[in-house]
């Protein structure tokens, strides 16, 4: 019990002191993941509205497999990334192996399936009543849109913070495609692996705490954008 | 001159004809009854009249033009408004949603303004102007749907419903406003599960049967004159409210 107590007052000065290592890898991790959810959200928020107002053969079929890729373990995309972008994969020739950039790829993809599914879940909610009551209203094509978008954005600013947080906390895709290399692409999730198994437990849970942190400013920032 | 004829409409959904050879004609300043059992086809011939939905048979001029011109449609819906059973609100204030039609078509700020407090007042919501829309009551909800249509100017009204699950008096206050907007020359189409509200308030009463129109005429005469036993079973049957038909 002295140990954790010691552990935590150790890890809060460690914060507190703005430690080069603590602030290092926290915005790391922050740069990795923000990029990594912007770029999903460029792709699959169009894409989920794309697949939202099409009608084709299958397209429940692919909303189901949309929703089962939700629980994606992270190794598995880790391995499938790892596969795609090592020397003799297809996209090996990119050299984003062990590099930031290959991380950024490897969440973006980790985090698809959830982004995908909720902008498609969200536009369900609301698609039909609000295009009936634009255009009952004199609305274009258009402006209706517009309108759906607009009263989707809650839905769509909780897709994207949960996306968020998917990215920040998972550790496989860090793992296995960055390498978790000290000062290159080491974030708060490996380094709080490696810090552990090193017995390192005050630096673990510095930036345990920090991790906690942010997923709670994340989750404050949901409530808030799905309470206005 | 009909500002409104359907001629052979037919709507195929979910594998049968929600609507078979609907002709029909409506008169500029008229006010249209439907009446029918549910799943008659009321609010399929509203959304049909509102170019919600494409008839996979038929054809619809509005004033004169072919609807099935795309390039007349959004002039068409923008002369045409329809408040729904359960109407949406969009996100935002009372204001966003009465005076969005105005937006849309680009009018002068000023304008809005004095036509959305005018609208407002009209449907006694005047100090709701700021109040966000997702806190409103039922009653409250249909009142700004029908400042929300009323707002565009329409020509054409379509009300579907416009007082069920509503208390009498708020129904009395709505039969009010759709009376005011008659006195205006406005033509409007209602449709209405009570009898007693479509037989006095309307020119003409059309009642609808499996998708089909069994009877179009004055209110006396679909009372007195029943087309056939099936008319004559649901006006007996019907829900008479309020006025103890």
């Amino acid at each position: 019990m002295d140990e954790i107590i010691g552990g935590l007052v150790r890890a809060v000065e460690l914060i507190l002191t703005l430690n080069p290592e603590v602030v290092q890898v926290t915005f790391r991790s922050l740069g990795i993941s923000v990029t990594s959810v912007l770029l999903a959200s460029t792709i699959n928020i169009p894409l989920g509205g794309l697949i939202h107002f099409s009608d084709f053969r299958g397209k429940r079929a692919l909303v189901n497999l949309i929703h089962t890729l939700y629980s994606l373990p992270t190794v598995t995309v880790g391995l499938l990334v790892y596969l795609l972008i090592s020397r003799s994969g297809p996209l090996g020739w990119l050299d984003l192996l062990f590099n930031p950039a290959g991380m950024v790829l490897g969440q973006a993809i980790l985090i698809t399936p959830i982004m995908l599914g909720l902008t498609i879940t969200a536009l369900d909610a609301i698609s039909r009543d609000i295009r009936d009551t634009t255009m009952s209203l004199g609305a274009s094509e258009m402006q209706s849109l517009r309108a759906i978008a607009r009263e989707a954005q809650p839905a769509l600013v909780s897709a994207v913070l949960l996306g968020f947080g998917r990215a920040l906390s998972e550790v496989g895709v860090a793992m296995m495609i960055g390498g978790n290399i000290r000062g290159h692409t080491r974030v708060l999730t490996t380094a709080i692996s490696l810090e552990t198994s090193m017995g390192n437990l005050e630096l673990s849970l510095a930036l345990g705490i920090i991790l906690l942190s942010i997923s709670l400013l994340v989750n404050l920032a949901m409530s808030l954008s799905q309470r206005r | 001159m009909a500002i409104l004829e359907l001629q052979g409409i037919g709507l195929y959904r979910g594998q049968s004809w929600i609507l078979r050879e609907i002709d029909l004609e409506i008169a500029r300043g008229e006010i249209l009854g439907i009446i029918g059992p549910t799943g008659a086809g009321k609010t399929s011939l509203l959304r049909v009249i509102d170019l919600l939905e494409e008839p996979g048979k038929g054809r619809l001029w509005f004033d004169g033009k072919d609807m099935a011109d795309r390039a007349h449609r959004l002039e068409g819906r923008r002369r045409m408004s329809m408040v729904f059973q359960r109407p949406a609100m969009l996100r935002g204030s009372v204001w966003d949603n009465v005076s969005y039609g105005l937006r849309i078509r680009k009018t002068a700020e000023p304008v809005i303004e004095e036509m959305v407090a005018d609208l407002l007042k009209q449907v006694g919501l005047a100090g709701y102007r700021n109040r966000r829309a997702s806190t409103l009551s039922g009653g409250e909800v249909q009142r700004v749907a029908l400042a929300r249509a009323m707002a565009c100017r329409p020509d054409v009204l379509l009300l579907d419903e416009p007082t069920a699950n509503l208390d009498p008096r708020t129904s009395q206050r709505i039969e009010g406003l759709i009376s005011r907007c008659h006195d205006i020359c406005m033509t409007i189409v209602i449709s209405t599960h009570d009898l007693s509200q479509a037989l006095h308030m309307s020119d003409r009463v059309a009642v609808m049967m499996d998708g089909r129109i069994a009877q179009i005429g004055r209110p006396d005469e679909i009372m007195e004159q029943p087309a056939n036993q099936d008319v004559a079973a649901f006006l007996r049957a019907g829900n008479w409210n309020r006025r103890g038909g």
